[in-house]
């Protein structure tokens, strides 16, 4: 690798880290604006002053706020993510399971989702104007404009309640084999599939198109190369810098972004825990779970901006 | 002898952006012998590009052929499926783009690229394209034959990329090869190299060959004969001597004449001599990028640069791509402030940054540049783009403003209508002259000319210089003409300052022009110019003066 790509690698890695230290503050300080006081709520309304205070005092709530996000980000750096009011579990643990669930839905997710969106955004694209481009493009459209706790109580409705192919709930205790696991996954996999490919059909679309229009293109098609040569070798390779970046940015919903089809499908997923978590008041739980959510958009969106610089031949030697 | 290309009563249509169809192409014929070269001339809009790419088999979206036959070597382009043509494309008629830098995909390394036909038509097993290609690489006088495949587009020079461009269409040994404007994105001295380069390889191959232009002395050194288009017609078909020398239709006279030198005479009286210099640069430093640790930038675009406009002359500056030229009409007018030296305006230095100078200094010296398209804003009518910097420096509002504008618009010869027009709906010249009033609205002594002619077709390049000659006389006006034309220079200027890298070679007379060089560079950019004579490339010695 030369040094010029090396040297821009590190700085967008420095960017991140940046980011996700200001990104710290940020979920920090929106925390402490949240309303209700934890100490009122855990012990109830008939708790005496001298209780509150001294609870307080035991949760370390009395000292000022930015020596207990010091404590926090030092914390964390440790591993640490502390332990959680509401029921004194180590969050870490906690978070553990309900992270392994929810990237297990976000891997299938992606794996169906991503070269579904790229077929067609690029397809679409090298038969632009076509029926198929507009049949596509229309199909795209329409599953955009729908929220998708339409598509996910449409879902249910139609696979659960009438046609009672797939269970109605997506929980399952112990190891599921193969065949149950696809029953689980089904219905939020085909949801959240709607929501996220089509916005990287449209991007992957536009992104090639854009590229179709570059002189090199005509200049393929008057060398005599067929339509899909001069898609694969000549207009894709220099469209992957805003694809890739379409790619990341959809997946990073399906970290942060998926607790409504969780909470219809009861999938035991970290949205859901952080939802619950508010309910609480589960401050340091709350915390936790929206950097996991930010550290995981950070990871995706840096990923693909290496890419991206990587991918770009004016820095090749 | 059957012709290998004949194009019979070609009609080509096209959709506007309103969605209206017109005709442009109407009913071209002309046809093109084994091994010989024919050019297709015109200005832009004619159509010659149109044509050529039919000959492809190929239309740009939104054009449609709707009449004729296009046969080459007997057969018809027209009604063939894509699928026949494609299979043409790069092995009978092969294609080099205007823009080569363009044309060439980033990602990939050259030589794939330029053996990309011989794979795409499996002609030959890749290492004896790549054999070929080093072969073609070598006949075309690309420096280090054997590994320049290897680099990217963005590692070579527009010169070099030009002729990789040529290589790319000789390695599947069309027997029609199409320039499409393959050297006016270079330098005048690169020129000559590609073109050289170009008539060895065709004349070795016996190769038919059509060439776009709309340069008529370029054409002439190439081609045997011209086909002069106007409009999407033929107006004048003849041997390349005829044309030149005895031209028939008004239209090529018309041409031929834009391309003569006009040499320029002074208007300023002998008494303004004795003044002050109406603007002086001395010893001028600017470049782009941090400045280092000596206060210097990291690219130096000028180093010690000096000259002088005396009052009701004009300076010309001339120089290639890369001279700094631009760079000192940044540096003049203050948007690039220079790093050191002084810029005077009547004997008074100006502050370094345009935003630091009065109103007054601001008012005197206007700009003017290159591309009337992106200095128009495409949202405002022409009277509000005229009226703004009256408002700016004369206060001027409401009718008074109005009336002026008009004025303006009359000074450079636009119809008082066109006030309200969108630049959107005026052609190249018609921008260029709103261009011209906008910065005559502010009434002012000096005009820094930016290359304003360069994007213009030759007649209406020639007409704005006579404008400009003309508005000089009835305003007063001064001007700092920066081109990279020699003959536009000459028709307008009376002292020619030439830059190389960023600095003065040398300055001279314009009338003392080309011969008053002294300095070995002058004499190659001086004498690279084409000249409108048949045998000038092939008289010129091999080796030019500075080289």
């Amino acid at each position: 690798m030369n040094p010029q790509i090396a040297m821009l690698v590190i700085g967008r890695l420095g960017v991140a880290l940046v980011t996700l230290l200001i990104v710290s503050a940020v979920v920090f300080a929106a925390t402490e604006m949240l309303p209700g006081d934890i100490v009122e709520i855990l012990l109830g309304q008939a708790a005496t002053p001298e209780a509150v205070a001294g609870l307080r005092e035991a949760m370390h709530l009395d000292e000022p706020s930015v020596l207990r996000y010091w404590r926090w980000i030092i914390g964390l750096l440790s591993g640490d993510l502390g332990t959680s009011y509401a029921n004194d579990l180590p969050i870490a643990e906690m978070i553990g399971d309900r992270l392994t669930n929810t990237l297990r839905l976000a891997a299938v997710t992606g794996g169906v989702a991503v070269p579904l969106a790229l077929t067609l955004g690029i397809t679409t694209a090298m038969f632009r104007g076509s029926t198929y481009d507009r049949v596509v493009t229309t199909c795209v459209v329409s599953v955009i404009s729908v929220p998708e706790f339409m598509i996910a109580t449409l879902a249910v409705l139609v696979f659960a309640v009438w046609l009672n192919w797939l269970p109605a709930l997506s929980f399952s205790s112990g190891t599921p084999g193969w065949g149950e696991m696809l029953r689980i996954f089904a219905m939020p996999v085909i949801t959240l599939c709607c929501v996220i490919t089509a916005q990287m059909i449209r991007m992957t679309r536009a992104a090639v198109i854009e590229t179709l229009r570059m002189p090199y293109i005509e200049m393929a098609l008057l060398k005599g190369a067929s339509r899909w040569r001069i898609v694969m070798r000549h207009a894709l390779p220099n469209a992957i810098g805003p694809i890739v970046n379409a790619v990341a940015l959809s997946l990073s919903y399906l970290l942060g972004g998926v607790i409504i089809v969780e909470t219809i499908f009861n999938y035991p997923g970290v949205a859901k825990l952080m939802v619950d978590a508010v309910a609480t008041r589960d401050l340091p739980l709350i915390q936790s779970c929206a950097m996991v959510f930010c550290i995981g958009y950070l990871v995706l969106i840096t990923l693909a901006d290496i890419l991206a610089i990587v991918s770009n031949p004016r820095l090749r030697k | 002898m059957a012709n290998l290309v004949e194009i019979r009563d070609l009609k080509v249509r096209a959709q506007s952006d309103s969605g209206r169809l017109i005709e442009i192409i109407r009913g071209v014929s002309f046809e093109a012998a084994e091994g010989e070269v024919v050019a297709l001339i015109g200005e832009s809009g004619s159509g010659k590009s149109t044509i050529a790419l039919t000959l492809m088999g190929h239309t740009r979206a939104g054009c449609e052929i709707i009449g004729g036959q296009v046969r080459l070597a007997g057969r018809d382009l027209v009604a063939m499926s894509e699928a026949e043509r494609r299979r043409l494309r790069g092995t009978d008629v092969a294609y080099v783009p205007q823009s080569a830098a363009a044309a060439f995909n980033p990602a990939q390394r050259l030589i794939d690229q330029v053996v990309e036909v011989s794979r795409i038509h499996g002609l030959m097993p890749r290492q004896a394209a790549r054999a070929r290609a080093v072969e073609l690489f070598r006949a075309l006088a690309l420096p280090e034959p054997e590994t320049i495949g290897e680099r990217y587009p963005h590692q070579v020079s527009g010169g070099q990329l030009q002729r990789l461009a040529a290589a790319m269409a000789l390695i599947g040994a069309p027997r029609l090869m199409i320039f499409d404007e393959p050297t006016t994105a270079l330098d005048v001295t690169t020129q000559i190299e590609v073109l050289r380069a170009f008539k060895q390889v065709m004349k070795q191959g016996g190769m038919a060959g059509l060439y776009v232009s709309h340069d008529l002395a370029v054409v002439a050194q190439v081609a045997d004969r011209i086909v002069v288009l106007k409009d999407g017609a033929v107006q004048e078909t003849g041997t390349t001597d005829d044309i030149i020398n005895r031209p028939q239709h008004p239209y090529t006279k018309e041409l031929i004449a834009a391309f003569r030198p006009v040499s320029h005479a002074t208007v300023a009286s002998p008494a303004a001599a004795a003044e002050a210099p109406i603007l002086e640069v001395r010893n001028l430093v600017a470049g782009y990028g941090r400045p280092g640790p000596d206060g210097m930038p990291r690219v130096r675009a000028l180093d010690d640069v000096s000259c002088r406009l005396e009052r009701g002359r004009n300076l010309g500056v001339i120089g290639e791509s890369g001279s700094g030229k631009s760079t000192l009409a940044r540096a003049i007018a203050g948007l690039l402030p220079p790093v050191s030296g002084e810029v005077l305006l009547g004997g008074q230095a100006l502050a370094p940054d345009v935003a630091r100078r009065a109103k007054e200094d601001l008012r005197r010296m206007q700009i003017c540049f290159q591309l009337a398209d992106t200095a128009l804003n495409p949202l405002r009518s022409v009277s509000d783009i005229i009226g703004r910097p009256l408002t700016f420096f004369h206060g001027q509002r409401g009718r008074a403003r109005e009336a002026r504008v008009e004025e303006l618009l009359e000074m450079v010869r636009l119809p008082r209508a066109m006030k309200h027009r969108l630049p959107l709906e005026l052609s190249g010249g018609q921008k260029q002259r709103v261009n011209l009033a906008r910065a005559l609205a502010a009434n002012p002594e000096i005009v820094l000319c930016d290359e304003i002619t360069s994007a213009l077709d030759t007649v209406v390049a020639a007409a704005i210089l006579e404008l400009l000659d003309e508005l000089q006389r009835e305003l007063d006006l001064s001007y700092v003409f920066i081109s990279h034309d020699l003959s536009t220079v000459q028709a307008i200027c009376d002292e020619v300052m030439v830059m190389y890298g960023g600095r003065t070679v040398e300055t001279l007379q314009a009338s003392a022009l080309p011969e008053g060089a002294t300095q070995d560079y002058s004499r190659l950019l001086f004498a690279s110019v084409p000249q409108l004579d048949t045998g000038w490339l092939d008289g010129l010695p091999e080796r030019l003066p500075g080289t």
